[in-house]
């Protein structure tokens, strides 16, 4: 029981920082249909910038975390800008091999200009354990699940309560009525992709503090699991990014601790299929009828 | 059968004779060197792979991220019958049917699920049978993890040569036969196809089917010919290698595949010392292609020699 409970607490730390990856998958993709394949490198490059912040400016925690958001925010709507906007009417398989380019390149140009190895994060926060009963908990862990909390709670504020999370509704169920509505849809797409960006920065930080190493390759396979968290919670549903989030991290550290962390990415891969195929919807989705 | 001796069959039936003849006087007069061989067989190898991935993607339709899934089949059958069973030149063709067979199974199992997704969806859910593929070979004993097989070399650039010649008629004539257009009407416009009275489904399996195992010919000649294979040389990043051959080659075109790879291989050399310089071009280069040119080099377009004598008539033409 004890060993149960350990691994979940370590399974929701990786879980909150695979949320929040795919939180930025699934607002993307509700906006636009586009599988956002740059996105695990948006991740990778968060946690470059807060590797650059804390060691060559010397801050603390938390102003690299926001320094991070917002230069990954900046990024963001910098490739949609170049690379996807040029495509709004492609089909969707071009733009996905366009995401993929803009992966490569984004993967290529960090090592090229930070070194190909693996840097080491600093401990900018002190990291105590506390014990309740038998199992522990870092602070780390803490303060990764309440950042990955806030930034939840501030999302869901921001898409259910703002003007601007409004237009971004709009522009996900229909962008033609909402633009005849005076949605300036555009900047929407850019607005979305800022914040999808800024929570995939805001998770690279947590990941350089939570593992302490960081690497320009770092980002593609939390990538992919994230997008499995997404289709797996429902793609476009934002409560359902969250709970997928929560559970692959839940899952993947379950295996890993009872069976063998060889075949952890397989059993995630695993469950991607099979939701795909009993429920491609998603676990939150409606099945939407295609009309001819 | 009536029409195989046409004057286009005969002239390409010429330039695969003379294109052979040239390569082998050149290989012997020491024009192409060692080194040069080995880009060679690496071209020849690319080329089975576009042409295999073009007939999912470009033929019919279905976008698949996990190719490098059945090329690492292919490899490990060739490279597993070369070190435990038998080997030599009997043990590599012995591997590629194995793999062939085990390709075939395991494309089917794949297929029948997910070939009833579309488009972005089909693609992760490829990509994560690859990986799970390529995950189970990591995990097995006989293909010793991940450390990989070291093996002899048994595959020479003759034989790549003629297997790049048997899979281009075998995905060219399949292209062209009754199911191969039908499997052009799944990739023009399903539902439409499906109104017409074809399966769709059974043709987008058959033509999975078939792309997998011409992969893993292609996985099993790798094995023989470059000494080492490992499980992490097939990554899914190998498939979106062989995505932007196809791509870039144009979608549906063979011929622009044989381009592509060809010239995505001697980029490849050129820039070899320069890995992370080769990455940022290639991202670049998808990007830039996407953009500009989404269909490719040539697009659905073949270089034909019927075109070729077309174009050359209505030269003279315009000279008279």
């Amino acid at each position: 029981m004890t060993q149960f409970l350990q691994q979940m607490i370590n399974g929701l730390s990786l879980g909150s920082i695979y949320a929040l990856v795919a939180l930025g998958y699934t607002m993307v993709y509700g906006i636009i249909k586009l599988i956002n394949f740059a996105h695990g490198d948006i991740y990778m490059l968060g946690a470059y910038i807060g590797f650059i912040v804390t060691t060559k400016l010397g801050l603390g925690f938390f102003p690299a975390l926001v320094i991070s958001m917002a230069g990954c925010a900046l990024i963001g709507v910098t490739i949609e800008r170049i690379a996807y906007k040029p495509l709004r009417n492609a089909t969707r398989i071009t733009a996905l091999i366009t995401a993929i380019g803009v992966s490569y390149f984004l993967e290529a140009g960090t090592q090229r200009v930070m070194g190909a190895g693996v840097q080491t994060f600093p401990n900018v926060l002190a990291n105590e354990t506390i014990m309740f009963g038998d199992v522990r908990i870092s602070t780390q862990q803490i303060v990764i699940f309440s950042v990955t909390i806030v930034l939840m709670v501030a999302l869901t504020f921001l898409v259910n309560k703002t003007k601007v999370g409004r237009a971004m509704r709009a522009v996900s169920v229909d962008p033609d009525a909402a633009r005849l509505m005076g949605v300036n849809v555009d900047a929407t797409i850019s607005f979305t992709f800022a914040i999808g960006s800024a929570l995939a920065g805001a998770a690279g930080v947590l990941v350089g503090l939570y593992y302490n190493s960081i690497n320009p390759l770092m980002g593609m396979l939390p990538g992919i699991k994230a997008f499995i968290a997404a289709v797996f919670g429902g793609i476009g549903i934002i409560p359902g990014a969250m709970l997928g989030g929560f559970f692959i991290g839940v899952v993947e550290t379950l295996v890993a601790g009872y069976w063998s962390s060889l075949w952890k990415d397989a059993v995630v891969y695993l469950i991607l299929i099979v939701i795909l195929i009993v429920k491609p919807a998603g676990l939150l989705g409606k099945n939407v009828k295609e009309k001819v | 059968m009536k029409n195989w001796m046409k004057k286009e069959n005969l002239l390409w039936l010429g330039l695969i004779v003379l294109s052979y003849a040239v390569l082998n006087i050149l290989i012997s007069a020491g024009i192409i060197n060692n080194v040069y061989k080995t880009v060679l067989m690496t071209i020849g190898i690319n080329i089975i792979l576009a042409i295999s991935l073009n007939l999912i993607i470009g033929i019919t339709g279905q976008f698949s991220l996990g190719h490098a899934g059945f090329m690492i089949i292919g490899a490990y059958s060739c490279g597993v019958m070369l070190k435990s069973f038998v080997s030599g030149v009997p043990g590599v063709f012995l591997g590629i049917i194995a793999g062939m067979v085990i390709s075939a199974f395991v494309a089917l199992v794949v297929a029948i699920p997910t070939l009833r997704l579309r488009g972005d969806y089909l693609a992760i859910a490829t990509l994560g049978f690859g990986e799970i593929i390529r995950i189970v070979i990591l995990n097995m004993k006989i293909t010793n993890g991940a450390a990989g097989l070291i093996l002899p070399k048994a595959v020479s650039w003759h034989m790549i040569f003629w297997a790049v010649v048997i899979c281009t008629i075998v995905v060219v004539n399949f292209g062209r036969s009754a199911h191969g257009r039908a499997c052009i009407s799944v990739r023009e416009d399903e539902i439409a196809a499906e109104a017409m009275g074809i399966n769709t489904t059974q043709y987008k399996i058959l033509a999975f089917v078939l792309g997998a195992m011409i992969a893993s010919v292609a996985g099993a000649l790798y094995a023989g010919a470059f000494y080492v294979i490992k499980p992490d040389m097939f990554t899914y990043s190998k498939s979106i290698d062989i995505l932007v051959l196809v791509v870039f080659g144009g979608m549906g075109s063979i011929t622009g595949s044989f381009i592509s790879s060809t010239l995505v291989s001697l980029l490849n050399t050129v820039l070899q010392q320069f890995s992370s310089v080769r990455m940022i071009v290639y991202g670049l280069a998808l990007v830039v292609i996407m953009v500009f040119r989404p269909s490719g080099l040539l697009g659905r377009k073949e270089l034909t020699f019927s075109g070729l004598l077309k174009v050359l008539k209505k030269g003279k033409g315009a000279a008279q």
